[in-house]
């Protein structure tokens, strides 16, 4: 849909269906998973069907997650690799936490915190995966130290996963102009020139 | 609450404590490695009174039959031969569930109530609670919960709690020709136990000794063994069994630290939106970039 022919092509159809079904697979993972992670959260299994459903959904879904997640990190690998300006972004994020983003380095396509947070998911997908397989009773039989390791990888894991998917939501919030991206995948033209200015001049030229 | 027999203690995946006013007597059994003869009497009773049959299998040139603990084989008789000082001793120890007083099981267990420990000692697995997930497998310090291929529930020995509900002995029990599977009190096994390890010591076994491992607590099944110094020659019963640290570490700390810091995340963020208010593209930029459009 074009809503104004000035507005800038951020993400294609092909990315944005393909960060939705990484996006939802995600959300039933983590309630899945919390559900069996701490009594607390126990009552979610009956949005899985019970108990059972839901140890039995989880691992399914895991492995729609993983590959789907390998879909996206090799769309997007070639666009997080820091350069010496994000990381001076980093240094600088306070300023930016504080809602005082004026003055900050300039930004390409992503910043510096964006492309740290796509590092850090794609080793907490690696992570789950590997731990993911070994806590599979259902179809491994694995030595017992090692699911015994397994356990621990994924509760720590997924519980630093969940943490960095709350920031990297909330920041999509809180960004005004952003969360349009990943519906119908474009911007304005303001919203890219404030925000990633670098990328803002080599889209548009100016 | 229903029979005293089977008040509970302890519950799987349950924070709160469980009924626990009424005091009642914790039992035990005792298994006399010295005094067995390996005739699978047990093995027998336990198929026989839990109506639970194994397929039959192979020989695979050892007494052990079947080879290891199944769904359907809560106990199993377990060989070994050992040659010390020119003398061979046959080593049998009847392996199965050993109802520690600090379960590795039911502190893994995610499903609430699948693991149950009643106040006199016993650890009974509840099926219909159970989801299959196999975390008791990975809490036993013991091997020895194992998934049934017919329901994906995990099953082992129920110490016969409900025999012992009614004030029976378990069936294996009963069973025992020469009486080298001894139940009662858990005060009382133990003396039993005294008066076996003085007699072996006479007869020469100066490490005969009680095998009641503190790491988990103690247990609810013990084994008088001749050598007790050395429990991992009756085919490989661990010497210091204990939850390991990773289990404690999985079940212990990580649950509250991990749950406090995702909720502190999202509570963070909230404030941060409502403290700094949202991140707008400012006027003064959608200025320029109208600027810089009609130019
Ligand atoms: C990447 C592929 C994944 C696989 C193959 C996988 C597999 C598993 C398995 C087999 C279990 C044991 C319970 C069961 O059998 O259902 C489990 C538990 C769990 N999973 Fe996953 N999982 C994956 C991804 C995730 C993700 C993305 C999250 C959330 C962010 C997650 C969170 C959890 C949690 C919290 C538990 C419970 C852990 C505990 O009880 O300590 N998993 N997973
Ligand atoms: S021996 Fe294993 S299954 Fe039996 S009570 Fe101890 S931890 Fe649970």
């Amino acid at each position: 849909m074009i809503r104004d022919p000035k507005d800038l092509k951020r993400y294609t159809a092909h990315e944005r269906a393909n960060h939705w079904v990484v996006g939802m697979s995600f959300i039933l993972l983590a309630l899945s998973g919390l559900a069996l992670f701490h009594p607390l959260f126990w009552p979610l299994t009956n949005l899985f069907g019970g108990g059972t459903w839901t140890r039995i959904l989880h691992p399914f879904i895991g492995v729609l997650m993983a590959f789907s997640f390998l879909a996206l990190y090799h769309r997007f690998k070639a666009l997080n690799e820091m350069t010496p300006t994000d990381w001076e972004w980093v240094g600088r994020v306070k300023e930016m936490v504080d809602g005082d983003d004026h003055n900050m380095p300039e930004q390409g396509k992503y910043n510096g915190g964006q492309k740290l947070l796509f590092w850090a998911l794609a080793v907490c997908v690696l992570l789950l995966f590997v731990s993911g397989i070994p806590l599979w009773r259902a179809f491994f039989d694995p030595p017992v130290g090692l699911a015994r390791l397994a356990a621990v990888v994924h509760a720590v894991a997924a519980s630093v996963m969940i943490g960095l998917i709350t920031v990297h939501v909330y920041a999509a919030i809180w960004v005004k102009g952003t969360i349009r991206a990943m519906w119908y995948g474009t911007v304005t033209r303001a919203w890219a020139r404030q925000h990633h200015r670098a990328w803002y001049r080599q889209v548009t030229g100016k | 609450m229903a029979l005293q027999s089977l008040d509970i203690a302890r519950r799987s995946a349950t924070t709160t404590p469980s009924p626990s006013v009424r005091q009642t007597t914790e039992v035990a059994k005792l298994i006399d490695v010295s005094t067995c003869i390996g005739c699978k009497a047990c093995q027998a009773a336990c198929m026989e009174w839990n109506d639970i049959r194994d397929p039959v299998g192979w020989n695979l040139g050892m007494y052990d039959n079947p080879v290891n603990l199944t769904e359907n084989s809560w106990t199993v008789m377990r060989f070994s031969e050992f040659e010390e000082n020119g003398k061979l001793e046959w080593l049998i120890r009847k392996d199965g569930c050993m109802h520690c007083a600090d379960p590795g099981c039911l502190k893994a267990c995610p499903a609430p109530g699948a693991i149950i420990q009643y106040a006199n000692g016993i650890v009974d697995f509840h099926e219909e609670n159970c989801i299959g997930c196999g975390y008791c497998i990975t809490g036993c310090p013991f091997n020895v919960p194992r998934i049934s291929k017919k329901d994906g529930k995990a099953y082992k020995c129920t110490l016969c709690s409900d025999r012992v509900a009614v004030g029976q002995a378990p069936a294996c029990v009963k069973a025992c020709p020469t009486g080298a599977i001894q139940y009662g009190s858990k005060e009382q096994m133990k003396d039993y136990a005294a008066t076996r390890v003085k007699d072996l010591n006479e007869r020469g076994y100066k490490n005969a000794g009680l095998y009641d491992p503190q790491g988990v607590g103690g247990t609810h099944v013990m084994y008088v063994l001749h050598h007790a110094d050395r429990p991992q020659l009756y085919s490989g019963l661990p010497a210091e069994p204990s939850v390991s640290p990773l289990v404690g570490l999985w079940k212990g700390i990580a649950k509250p630290l991990a749950t406090a810091t995702m909720a502190l995340v999202g509570i963070a963020s909230l404030f941060h939106y409502i403290t700094k208010g949202p991140n707008e593209v400012s006027k003064e930029t959608e200025k320029e970039v109208e600027k810089e459009d009609a130019a």
